[in-house]
């Protein structure tokens, strides 16, 4: 820890998320363990746990290397439609290949075909909207708001036509929830985690450095268009993995962000990229929590999740307004 | 001058005659064999079927249509920004709220009523929205859907939240997606409630339009603005609302129609009112017409074929306004 954190008080916070997170997933994990269902309760349980920790590093990080990128605090990738660009990927490459396929595709393949695609797509996406000299955010989030709901209807545009009969039970099978997990995936999503960590850990200086603008960036020696794409096609595949997992939450980067920025008070990526990670834990597995345990799987996770984060994202909107 | 009107006259009446054909073609489509000319031969089969099933439907989409367009056109001109509209200042959300209440608290009352519960929440919705645009100093034309946007979020966040936990999901899905396959005789004559709203928008156009220059302006003209605004508003909510607990909630089409039409014939509100109307009814007829080809005898939602158009309408929309922008 004396490695990573030199700044004090933000190495004091991350303890104490840490120490939260570790309380949050004792109360998920083992209320009702008894030795006899121990085998049937543990690998389900500890599946999301580990689903929750990917999920987390992947939409808040790609959440907050975006906007580093994108010089702002209201972008996010998912805001942006890119989740959405994922499950029209899906669909579409189902699509193509026939119904029938669906069951061979849910698996390995078609995901790693998925994020191809998806990093091929988010390259163009990206060119498109930030040619020029675009400085408009209102506009770059309103239109990838609409291309977030142009990709979701022509995903399920796609489904009705693959098979009008059995549309919801497609629908099912092909899009993950939080209560719907593809555990398929988990293992290799662990393994592009843990690549990603390695590929970025060495950017996160440079990232530093890019907060002070690109042109300062570039009279300090970082390669400015080099780390950028880099940037987005690490984002594209994080949000391919976290999609995959268990579907479009659009509000928890900007939430989570958001808090840690202002919860930690620095702007070193090193302790953010820390603190939203146990903070996405914090918040997904208690939003587990109060889904499973006192709703009883009455309401859902986006639900809960689209509530908090949509008070929060109006409440940032018109904050900047203010300044 | 004269030759400028007369080409006008001649446009709106070379789509008022698109119009009609395109409708007696909407007429023909459908599972069951129906011919246009057993409706005047008296072959019984088909004037039924197109009195209980054909009309109706026909006349349910250029009602919805019409009305959508219409009200986000007063919308539009009332807070004077091309992006606002029923659905993107949260007013449908509002309105899926109130169903969700009037169906929680008093079950399967009559539509009359929900519409009436639908129609104080998506009042009081709008005039919130209307409230925090007041609050900004700063309009950016971009953030002011936005925050309609996310308003619209957080309410109907809310309301899946009731409906899950009261298990009325089901019952709240047919609110939640436009369709227009349940239409029959006898389950869409609420919307005729709209149409003398629509009237009054007519004759109080002008007024409309001078409240949308703002509060100082229209006082020095010797305009009521808050009695106008909230006659606006009124206008909205009720027709969001018939639509809404008639056929669902369909986005959208309050926001292109009125910019297509803002672009060819400029902002005269009392001129553009009939104009959007029609474009409007034809834009949801030619929609519904895609749905129900394309995958025959099966049909998809008008509000999925909506979406998709619309969503890829708007995209194009964004782009040449922000172009104006950045040239002027």
């Amino acid at each position: 820890m004396e490695y990573i954190l030199k700044d004090k008080k933000s190495k004091k916070i991350i303890m104490c998320l840490i120490l939260l997170d570790l309380m949050v997933i004792a109360a998920f994990l083992l209320p009702g363990i008894t030795p006899k269902n121990i085998h049937f309760f543990m690998p389900r349980r500890i599946t999301k746990i580990l689903a929750v920790i990917i999920v987390s590093y992947s939409i808040g990080y790609s959440s907050l290397i975006f906007q580093t990128v994108t010089n702002n605090h209201i972008l996010t990738p998912s805001v942006m439609g890119l989740d959405s660009l994922y499950l029209f990927i899906q669909t579409f490459i189902v699509f193509a290949a026939g119904s029938q396929t669906l069951s061979q595709m849910i698996g390995y393949r078609h995901f790693l075909i998925c994020v191809g695609l998806m990093i091929f797509a988010a390259c163009i996406l990206f060119l498109l909207l930030f040619r020029g000299s675009s400085k408009n955010v209102y506009f770059l989030v309103l239109t990838g708001m609409i291309m977030g709901s142009l990709f979701n209807g022509m995903a399920t545009f796609m489904q009705v036509l693959l098979d009008p009969n059995e549309f919801a039970v497609l629908q099912g099978r092909m899009f993950a929830s939080f209560n719907n997990i593809n555990s398929n995936l988990v293992g290799i999503s662990i393994l592009i985690i843990i690549a990603v960590c390695i590929i970025s850990v060495r950017d996160l200086p440079y990232l530093d450095v890019l907060l002070l603008g690109p042109e300062n960036a570039i009279s300090l020696g970082v390669d400015y268009k080099k780390l950028v794409f880099k940037t987005l096609i690490i984002c594209a595949v994080l949000v391919s993995v976290s999609t995959a997992l268990v579907g479009p939450i659009t509000f928890l980067g900007i939430l989570i962000v958001n808090l840690a920025r202002h919860m930690l008070g620095t702007y070193s990526h090193r302790s953010i990229s820390l603190g939203i990670m146990f903070l996405g834990i914090l918040f997904l597995t208690g939003g587990l929590l109060v889904t499973e345990r006192i709703f009883k799987f009455e309401t859902t996770m986006s639900v809960i999740i689209n509530f908090i984060g949509g008070i929060y994202f109006l409440y940032l909107m018109l904050k900047e307004r203010k300044q | 001058m004269i030759i400028k009107i007369s080409k006008l006259l001649h446009r709106k009446l070379f789509w008022l005659i698109i119009l009609m054909a395109a409708s007696v073609f909407s007429l023909t489509l459908g599972v069951k064999d129906f011919s246009i000319l057993g409706l005047f031969t008296q072959n019984s089969e088909d004037v039924k079927l197109a009195i209980i099933s054909r009309f109706p439907r026909l006349i349910s989409i250029l009602v919805t249509g019409a009305s959508l367009s219409i009200s986000g056109l007063i919308m539009q001109t009332v807070t004077d920004n091309k992006f606002v509209s029923p659905s993107t200042a949260g007013t449908m959300e509002w309105s899926r709220f109130g169903v969700m209440i009037a169906i929680l608290f008093f079950g399967g009352e009559a539509k009359l009523f929900k519409m009436l519960i639908a129609f104080i929440c998506s009042l009081f919705g709008t005039l919130i929205f209307m409230q925090i645009l007041q609050t900004m100093k700063f309009k950016n034309a971009m953030i002011v859907p936005l925050v309609g946007m996310m308003l619209g979020n957080v309410i109907s966040a809310i309301t899946s939240f009731f409906a899950y936990r009261f298990d009325i999901i089901q019952n709240m899905s047919s609110w939640l997606q436009g369709n227009f396959s349940l239409v029959i005789k006898g389950r869409y004559e609420l919307l005729y409630l709209g149409i003398p709203f629509l009237i009054i928008a007519y004759i109080y156009a002008n007024k409309l339009t001078i409240a949308g220059m703002g509060e100082s302006f229209s006082k020095s003209l010797g305009v009521n603005y808050k009695a106008v605004v909230l006659l606006g508003m009124v206008i909205v909510a009720v027709i969001t609302s018939t639509v809404v607990v008639t056929v669902g909630s369909i986005s959208f089409v309050g926001i292109i129609i009125p910019n297509i039409v803002s672009m060819i014939m400029g902002d005269n509100l009392r001129n553009s009112l009939p104009v959007t109307a029609l474009f409007g009814a034809l834009f949801l007829l030619i929609c519904d017409m895609i749905g129900r080809v394309i995958i025959f005898p099966y049909e998809i939602s008008i509000s999925l074929i909506v979406s998709v158009v619309g969503s890829i309408m708007f995209l194009v929309l964004l782009f040449r306004r922000k172009k104006n922008w950045s040239t002027s």
